[in-house]
């Protein structure tokens, strides 16, 4: 098994030991979808909503938690405790590349993000009625490409946050603002012109979305794409310039 | 065959040097020291050999090979054990092993390692849970389990109980025994006596003297002191007419005698002759902190 596969199975099995990280990136999720999904109004058709129910624009939003939740909590506090305690840097005294070691614990997040995304449309779609998507490689694309962003938002802030307390900070501070724009306390659909376009250049906006257009059956929109992209470069390669390994 | 060669190694840190110049080389097999006061640049030399810093000036070759130009090569021959470094919080024992084990083109059996390191009852106990003493083992076998040619010790012993230390410096010779040079950075003269073939001493980013721990002492101080306490009245002339002797004095019931060379023998050779039995007898030679005053002006705890 190569290096990196190895890393990534260690750095998943540490995730799992790790009881705080795994109630926000994994539990969280799934029990906030089924509150909300025992709110009787929810499950009402809604005519605001064009016919949908809150129920169903709630569940792309969840997913997008889920992986908000990984890249601006947990990814960031990792990285950054890791290279306060000096184990990157000690991973440079070994063959292993130090970019290893980024490498492994997107690939978890990846993984991790995946599995709970599964979680969470198996609930709603047994617990709740709602219906699996329609095109459902578009709704994979459009989760990778949020997780991308993101990700790479999380990398910057991993790579500027000076230790493990700031970089949890700065991930919290970011992580309200994000979902605000994606619709968690006002609906996109509900948001006036001013916010509605803020919130389609942010990534989760953009991920929401575009998780909403697939679960529709349709692909997801230019603009959004190339938002997500934006970002995922600008961030990811801010990060490449600022990580410091020690 | 020096197996490590440093050559005018400069480094700097934002206008201050902290390297200036050092060059010394390691012949394969032996445990060769570098010591000096805290801040004389030990760690960062020896970063420069490991490949962690890039240099500012000069050559550094380790088994042939620029740590600078390296593209892997030298993480397979050289294992280091960093000053404060650690491991993740909740990782086992043995699976930080099994991990490490699986970047080596030729690694050792890590099962028997640990068993060496006496870590083998902790192979599922997490690296947070671990003692100093535990921890500083588990970085030697991880500095070791790549079957390095070469291994770099910074500072190993420190903060380690007397015991703990002394331990660690077993188990370094047993390293040694096995076929690895050794380059230990130490702040201890007791470890450096103990250990090192030769030794560098750094102070403020120079070398100031290279040679084995005897031969920096009897370079700066060869004098040798002998008391004893003697049986019955003794002439000083006696003993101030061997070649060997300086001074004798007298100390309460003791005979001070003070010289240099062979100065046991001769007096012990000359108290038998007149038939005085010498008691209490005891040998005191200058030490390597006296050593390391003479050379740099000041004891090494400043």
């Amino acid at each position: 098994m190569s290096a990196v596969l190895r890393l990534t199975a260690i750095e998943t099995r540490l995730f799992f030991r790790e009881p705080i990280s795994l109630i926000f990136a994994v539990v969280i999720p799934p029990v906030l979808l089924i509150v909300l999904g025992l709110v009787p109004g929810f499950r009402e058709p809604d005519a605001d909503l064009g016919g949908l129910r809150v129920i169903d624009i709630y569940t792309p939003l969840v997913v997008a938690m889920t992986i908000t939740t990984l890249a601006l909590t947990s990814l960031p506090l990792l990285l950054a405790t890791y290279r306060e305690k000096g184990v990157l840097r000690r991973m440079r005294t070994t063959p292993i590349r130090p970019t290893a070691m980024i490498v492994a614990q997107l690939l978890m997040s990846t993984m991790i993000a995946l599995a709970v995304m599964l979680i969470v449309l198996a609930i709603a779609r047994l617990g709740f009625d709602v219906s699996l998507p329609q095109n459902l490689l578009s709704y994979l694309a459009a989760f990778l490409l949020a997780a991308l962003a993101m990700f790479a938002v999380g990398l910057l802030v991993a790579s500027l946050a000076p230790g493990g307390a700031s970089a949890s900070a700065i991930g919290l501070v970011l992580f309200f603002p994000m979902l605000f724009f994606a619709g968690l306390w006002i609906p996109r659909s509900s948001m006036n012109d001013v916010l509605l376009t803020i919130s389609d250049l942010t990534p989760l906006g953009a991920a929401v979305q575009s998780l909403q257009d697939a679960a529709l059956g349709d692909w997801p929109q230019l603009l959004h794409v190339a938002v997500m992209l934006g970002w995922a470069i600008v961030a990811g390669g801010l990060a490449a310039r600022f990580f410091r390994w020690e | 065959m020096a197996i490590i060669e440093v050559n005018n190694l400069v480094k700097r840190y934002r206008g201050h040097t902290a390297v200036d110049g050092v060059s010394f080389t390691v012949e394969q097999g032996e445990i060769f020291g570098i010591l000096g006061p805290n801040g004389a640049g030990k760690t960062t030399t020896v970063e420069c050999v490991e490949g962690l810093r890039p240099r500012d000036g000069g050559r550094v070759q380790v088994c042939g090979i620029d740590p600078q130009n390296d593209t892997g090569e030298l993480r397979q021959v050289l294992g280091a054990q960093l000053q404060e470094s650690e491991l993740p919080d909740k990782i086992k024992v043995g699976e930080a092993m099994k991990l490490h084990s699986s970047f080596y083109r030729d690694p050792a059996d890590w099962e028997e390692l640990l068993g060496a390191l006496r870590l083998s009852d902790k192979v599922d106990t997490q690296f947070r849970r671990l003692s100093g003493g535990q921890k500083q083992r588990l970085s030697i076998a991880l500095a070791v389990l790549g079957n390095p040619r070469v291994a770099v010790l910074d500072e190993l012993t420190t903060g380690l109980d007397p015991q703990a230390r002394r331990d660690a410096w077993d188990l370094i010779e047993t390293i040694r025994d096995r076929g690895v040079t050794i380059l230990l950075v130490s702040h201890f003269m007791e470890e450096a006596e103990r250990l090192c073939d030769r030794l560098a001493v750094i102070d403020s980013g120079r070398v100031v003297a290279i040679d084995t721990p005897a031969g920096l002492v009897s370079k700066v101080d060869d004098r040798q002191r002998v008391r004893f306490r003697p049986s019955v009245p003794l002439d000083h002339a006696v003993l101030t007419a061997l070649p060997e002797v300086m001074t004798v004095e007298r100390a309460g019931n003791q005979l001070v005698v003070t010289g240099r060379g062979e100065l046991l023998l001769a007096v012990t050779t000359v108290l038998a002759h007149h038939r005085v039995i010498a008691s209490d007898l005891r040998v005191e030679q200058a030490s390597l902190d006296d050593a390391f005053v003479a050379l740099t002006g000041r004891p090494l705890g400043d």
